[in-house]
């Protein structure tokens, strides 16, 4: 009766259609972004910028779709760089890492991955990938523990990125708004509500405590942050969903492939 | 009257199988209706556990349709009519006698964690809590210690950590402990390094099968992993700790 082999169960309903739409929409993101990430062009249409590759530290000019180089932070792309294959000269390989180390790194997205990448387990009571000598998260998986750091650098984010949205209104100085625009607003918007609800967040912001009742703010925030949390795997895929496709509009408009709507004209 | 097949594990600890049983049930009965049932006309000797019968003892514990559930909550109508309903008793734990198993390892996990230890009167007062307080932990004591999430913790099903892991049912115990105001017991370094609180990969199925609806993950394990994080990991905080001369 106790069978312990990988994926089976008794169950009878479809148990692996979750597992296998996690493994889509986390596969398909990776690939997109991977790609959209290595190309290091099409990411800039002035006044927008791709979130990919928000804050350009270092700016290749010359390239079609690349920001200008009044845009980086460090300047011109530097002669010592590689520039091989797994390490394009693109902006952004040097600010990717944060944010994805944010969502490996998030508590809903543990579950989504073990089940869906590691099957461990695939599905509730569906045999888990059996390894002898399980450890969890306290061998190689300890890193886990840092989500808190990856948290900080994530708020980080939010600022820049609400930044690029506030520059998005502007096009040569003078103020607008076009579809891009609006693009740029949402994404910095559903991170902020998907970063907001971090379950770390939570316990940094008042769970650490046994006295709600000593601190009002504290337990006030510790409430709005729990309504947030109780709402994280539903913003975790919104907020991906819009990053990559604000990536994708931008990419499109750059290219010429499709034209953005906006009150400049352009 | 309606026909319903019915497949149920028969056997004891040295083995068995399923056996097919057919019966009319009534509209509105449960699958623990259906097993009285069959216990009552064709299988007077069918190893059974119930209490209740109101999905508060936490007796009747099964797997039906190989979904880990109270035989008591679940309504046979909810299947398809022309399916067979598989009955099997809980996988984790040793079969004493058909749908029985034996739940004692959970019982020597619980003696192992130090119970509660409220912080002294202050010349005979009375303990004071305010409500936002009680209700944080209150989630936790609405445990019926059915131990469906024990069922169907894979670190105990699957990759058999019993000596590593005591389980969501302990780790939200360990939780109401730890987050009550007026207890003083410090088990965080105990939670780390016997209750094996790492061990746990947050994959949330104790709190897919919890028939109470507590959140088991994201309000006990979570909480509670990110205080070892505090206290073992952090390396600012381990340094303010230094600096502060804090021991916690």
């Amino acid at each position: 009766m106790n069978n312990n082999s990988i994926g089976f169960t008794y169950r009878a309903d479809n148990w692996w259609l979750q597992p296998v739409a996690v493994l889509v929409g986390l596969g398909a993101f990776i690939a997109y972004s991977t790609w959209a990430g290595m190309q290091g062009a099409y990411y800039y249409y002035e006044p927008y910028l791709s979130p990919f590759y928000s804050p350009l530290v270092y700016v290749k000019t010359g390239i079609p779709g690349g920001a200008p180089l009044s845009h980086s932070l460090l300047g011109a792309w530097p002669a010592w760089w590689p520039n091989f294959f797994l390490l394009p000269s693109s902006p952004a390989v040097l600010i990717l890492i944060f944010p994805l180390s944010f969502r490996l790194t998030c508590y809903y997205y543990r579950k989504a991955y073990y089940r869906a990448f590691t099957w461990s387990p695939p599905a509730c009571a569906v045999g888990a990938f059996p390894q002898k000598n399980y450890k969890g998260e306290t061998g190689l998986l300890t890193f886990q523990n840092f989500h808190r750091y990856a948290l900080y650098t994530a708020i980080i984010f939010l600022f820049i990125l609400y930044y690029d949205a506030a520059q998005a209104f502007f096009y040569k100085g003078g103020f607008g708004a076009g579809i891009g625009t609006l693009v740029l607003l949402i994404n910095p918007t559903m991170l902020a509500l998907y970063t907001l609800g971090c379950h770390s967040f939570r316990h940094l912001i008042g769970g650490q405590t046994d006295c709600f009742s000593c601190s009002k703010t504290k337990f006030g925030l510790w409430k709005k942050v729990t309504y947030l949390n109780e709402r994280h795997q539903l913003f975790a895929w919104l907020s991906l969903f819009w990053v990559g496709f604000t990536d994708f509009y931008i990419r499109m408009v750059s290219m010429g492939i499709i034209k953005d709507y906006n009150t400049w004209g352009i | 009257m309606i026909e319903r097949n019915f497949k149920i594990w028969r056997g004891n600890s040295k083995g068995g199988d399923f056996v097919n049983y057919k019966i009319s049930i009534d509209e509105g009965m449960v699958v623990l209706d259906a097993l009285k049932l069959i216990q009552a006309d064709q299988a007077n000797d069918l190893g059974l556990r119930w209490n209740c019968k109101a999905g508060k003892c936490g007796s009747c514990s099964m797997e039906i349709n190989g979904k880990p559930k109270l035989a008591c909550m679940d309504r046979v109508t909810d299947y398809k009519e022309d399916s067979q309903i598989t009955v099997r008793p809980v996988k984790t734990f040793p079969v004493i006698k058909d749908l029985v198993t034996d739940l004692s390892w959970n019982y020597e996990q619980n003696k192992r964690i130090p119970p509660f230890k409220p912080k002294p009167r202050e010349n005979g007062a009375k303990y004071r809590m305010q409500q936002e307080d009680v209700d944080r932990v209150q989630e936790f004591r609405k445990c019926i210690e059915c131990y469906l999430c024990q069922n169907v913790c894979h670190i105990l099903r699957d990759q058999e950590k019993k000596n590593k892991f005591v389980g969501p049912r302990f780790m939200i115990r360990l939780a109401s402990l730890e987050m009550h105001p007026l207890d003083t017991e410090d088990r965080i370094p105990a939670i780390k390094n016997e209750y094996g609180s790492g061990y746990c990969n947050i994959t949330k199925c104790c709190t897919e099968v919890c028939p109470e609806s507590i959140k088991i993950t994201d309000n006990g394990i979570i909480p509670i992993k990110e205080r070892v994080v505090d206290r073992f990991y952090d390396p600012v905080l381990k340094l303010f700790r230094v600096f502060s001369g804090s021991k916690k």
